[in-house]
């Protein structure tokens, strides 16, 4: 049995691998239906596995539970090497953005089947406005030169607070429309239909990242002024305020479905395969073009040299901003995609030693390899989650906190022997960044430049 | 060339008087409000209740005076190296671990009395804790020492988030390696005392409580812990006042947090002056531990973390590489966490000192007593 288990396990990591090489391969092609008609292809492998054909599953739910984890952390953890890997940022505030996306979209839902529609309404117009006001204050503020940080983010606050205000205020107005439509959990109404439930599903996840990503642009712009090690200290606070908050989530803040310590139970189940793929591809494919175009270029050239950024004409702290905004972003989203896969979230999940798990997959992954993260992700959960976990457990009742001796240990060794990661910076096929040829000059030009010079 | 020269005296605009940024205010009215709202509720609640006010500054003190004893290894470390040497929160916990299995397992509190037992009580039970101190310091030392020698230096040269990475997973080593169950364990776990806890209320003068019997209303109450605490931290501030003025090792280790390269070629030993700052922080650090372990009697293996990382802000808050700048920023610490745990709400304690660090960071990034530091391109 044992040792079935673990080939099996072996067999399925190396599945998995090859699975994203594959994918990572049909993307790169060139012909654009090609791409199109391979990802479908890819979705439906798996979705096959997983469905119960006369009895017989391929993946079991323990595997499609390990599969829609490892799709989670893929983009937390992508979100993490954009900040760090890719912009040289050290945050360890990933994990609290991943709170944050998971209980906010977890909350719209939950509320949503319970026959309230406030979560969604506040929620949704609380994102747009705030977004809406962030952006109008920052074009305003470009009027003036030199503003400081400090009044730039007093500004911003006052801002999404007032957006906030009004989104609670429209909210509570327009639940009453709504509820006669929802009906209530025993007796579910129009709108609580399974159809419906998947697009605020969907609206559910967009929103939480948007939450996310505002949250992070409040946070981060006084805070990404700091230096690098004193950033990711108060990235660690900024990551401890967040658990406070879950775990008084019914005292301190006003939300009693939340249950605080006790952990928020009743979240539906949405996330299913299509969904897990969909959002993973749609970070992979953002993220991709991002760090491919000048934007892109930019970030990396802020972790390369800042001062040579700057003096290239490169806007540093906008560029800062920008990668942790949309890392955070990733986070939210992949939160929001676990908590409607596990249905239960409890602070402990979202705490201060869990915080550390994305930063040791980039590290592992390598740091600044799209291709290394995703494949460090999956292998983490896989190997870790799935296979140590089982075999562990079988050894003996204390063998599972060696899982976390082991961690450390594999960490100091790595820092140690090999700095860059494990892939070091290997992309595959669709991540590979394209060969910059240099332009070739048409034959007969050079020789008539080279006259006119003489 | 007549021309250039002539056109290039023409008028050379002298730099006017720096400008204000526009704005400006925005922020610093910002921060003048919330200034304004902390004073207004202190200062309500010191009229309203003073003795419920001066129980939570008494509390703090407690807190800020540990704290100083952990703030001085950070500030030390970072002073030298530049790291910020997270596994110094546990260091701080190994020493009250230390201690606890000396006391409860071994009994060794109890060593001058069953050698000598024509000595008095009192004096026995102050040398067995002694001694027990002695002990957890020493063996914090020798851990540190040998975190040093393994993790960091080999990555003297390397970037600074990845020697930051590398202290990151020394901590979890110490916590979970602590969580085992033949090495710590991971349950919390009742601390046993080496010494009787004493406490006195100060009303119409100052009284003994005695056991099983309430201190009266509006009593304030203060315990023989806090005055060892405080005893003990004012001397490790005066000791390492001493050694760093005074002594040839302090010199070496100021020379080296100057300029490591120039001080290599003067011929000190920069990595056994680094060996030492760790060596003498940990030892800090472990009677820190032991008294945090005799004040709030309960340890387990993350006991470290939190006041590990507030020690650390308060470093920064008195100003990184500054001895003094550490004890008055811990001091300070201390005051912000009893007050929030009083008037604000308890759990938000340790969200205080993380607020505190970027307000810090962006209003005068060098803390109180630290020095402009200059950017190097």
């Amino acid at each position: 049995m044992e040792l079935g288990f673990l080939l099996g396990s072996i067999v399925k990591i190396i599945g998995i691998l090859a699975y994203l090489y594959g994918l990572l391969w049909v993307l790169a092609r060139p012909n654009r239906w090609v791409k199109i008609i391979g990802v479908i292809v890819a979705f439906g492998v798996i979705q096959l596995a997983l469905t119960n054909i006369g009895g017989f599953q391929l993946l079991t739910n323990f595997d499609s539970g390990l599969l829609f984890q490892a799709c989670a952390m893929t983009m937390v953890a992508l979100g993490l090497n954009l900040i760090y890997g890719f912009n040289g940022q050290f945050s360890l505030g990933q994990w609290g953005f991943y709170g944050i996306g998971a209980y906010t979209a977890a909350d719209i839902t939950y509320r949503w089947v319970n026959g309230d529609a406030r979560g969604l309404l506040v929620v949704g117009f609380g994102t747009i406005l705030g977004g809406l006001a962030l952006i109008y204050i920052g074009r305003w503020l470009k009027r003036f030169r030199g503003v400081p940080v400090l009044s730039s983010f007093t500004l911003y606050l006052i801002g999404a607070i007032l957006a906030g205000i009004v989104a609670v205020y429209i909210g509570n107005a327009l639940n009453p429309l709504f509820e006669p439509l929802l009906g209530t959990n025993l007796n579910p109404g129009v709108l609580n239909s399974p159809l419906a439930l998947q697009i605020v599903f969907f609206l559910a996840v967009v929103f939480a990242g948007i939450f996310a990503a505002e949250v992070s642009f409040l946070f981060g712009l006084p805070v990404l002024t700091l230096g690098s090690d004193y950033f990711g200290i108060a990235t660690l606070g900024f990551t401890i305020v967040v658990n406070v908050l879950m775990i008084n989530s019914d005292t301190i803040l006003p939300f009693p479905e939340m249950k605080g310590g006790r952990g928020m139970v009743g979240i539906p189940k949405l996330t299913t395969w299509f969904w897990a793929f969909f959002f993973m591809m749609a970070v992979i494919i953002i993220m991709r073009n991002l760090i491919q175009s000048s934007t892109g270029r930019a970030i990396i050239s802020v972790r390369e040299d800042e001062v040579a950024a700057k003096a290239m004409g490169i806007d540093v702290a906008g560029s800062k901003l920008l990668a942790f905004v949309v890392g955070s972003f990733f986070a939210g989203i992949g939160g929001a995609v676990y908590a409607h896969f596990i249905g239960f979230l409890s602070p402990g999940t979202f705490g201060f030693l869990q915080s550390f798990n994305p930063l040791i997959i980039i590290v592992f992954g390598g740091l600044g390899s799209m291709t290394g993260t995703i494949a460090a992700s999956f292998g983490w959960i896989f190997f870790l989650e799935g296979l140590l976990r089982v075999l562990l457990s079988q050894m003996g009742t204390e063998a599972p906190t060696w899982r976390f001796v082991l961690y450390p240990i594999t960490l100091l060794l790595l820092m140690l022997i090999r700095p860059q990661g494990l892939l070091g910076n290997i992309e595959w096929g669709f991540l590979k960044q394209k060969e910059v040829l240099p332009r070739e000059i048409p034959a007969g030009e050079k020789p008539e430049m080279a006259a006119s010079e003489a | 060339m007549q021309q250039l020269s002539g056109s290039s005296q023409v008028t050379i605009a002298l730099p006017k008087k720096k400008k204000r940024p526009p704005l400006a205010w925005v922020g610093q009215g910002f921060f003048i409000i919330l200034g304004i709202l902390v004073a207004v509720i202190l200062i309500s609640n010191l009229i309203r209740q003073p003795t419920l006010f001066a129980q939570f500054f008494i509390s703090g003190l407690q807190l800020g005076f540990v704290y100083a004893m952990i703030a001085l290894g950070y500030t030390m470390v970072y002073g030298i190296v530049k790291l910020i040497n997270f596994a110094h929160g546990d260091v701080f916990m190994v020493g009250a671990f230390v201690s606890y299995f000396a006391v409860a397992r071994f009994r060794l509190h109890q060593w001058p009395l069953a050698a000598f037992p024509q000595i008095s009580p009192g004096l026995g039970v102050v040398i067995g804790s002694i001694t027990v101190i002695l002990l957890s310091m020493v063996i914090c030392s020798a851990l540190a020492i040998t975190i040093e020698r393994v993790a960091y230096k080999p990555l003297r040269d390397a970037p600074r988030i990845a020697a930051l990475i590398t202290a990151i997973g020394v901590s979890f080593f110490l916590e979970y390696f602590g969580a085992l169950n033949f090495v710590f364990s991971p349950r919390f776990i009742p601390y046993e005392r080496p010494f009787e806890v004493v406490a006195w209320y100060i009303k119409d003068g100052i009284h003994l409580i005695k056991p099983g019997e309430a201190p009266p209303d509006g009593a304030i109450t203060f315990s023989n812990i806090l005055v060892i605490i405080m005893i003990a931290s004012i001397l490790v501030q005066i000791f390492l006042q001493f050694l760093v003025r005074r002594t040839k090792i302090g010199i070496a280790m100021r020379a080296s947090s100057y300029d490591k390269p120039a001080a290599r070629l003067m011929g000190i030993n920069v990595d056994s002056v680094i060996s030492f700052s760790f060596a003498i922080g940990a030892a800090f650090a472990g009677l820190g531990g032991v008294l945090y372990a005799i004040a709030y009697s309960s340890i387990w293996t993350q006991l470290g973390i939190l006041p590990g990382l507030k020690a650390f802000v308060a470093a920064v808050l008195g100003g990184i590489g500054s001895i003094p700048g550490a004890f008055v920023g811990a001091l300070i610490m201390g005051q912000a966490e009893a007050m929030t745990m009083g008037y604000i709400s308890t759990p938000m304690r340790d969200a205080v000192a993380f607020t505190i660090l970027i307000i810090v960071l962006l209003i005068r990034p060098t803390g109180i007593f630290g020095e402009p530091e200059k950017e190097k391109v």
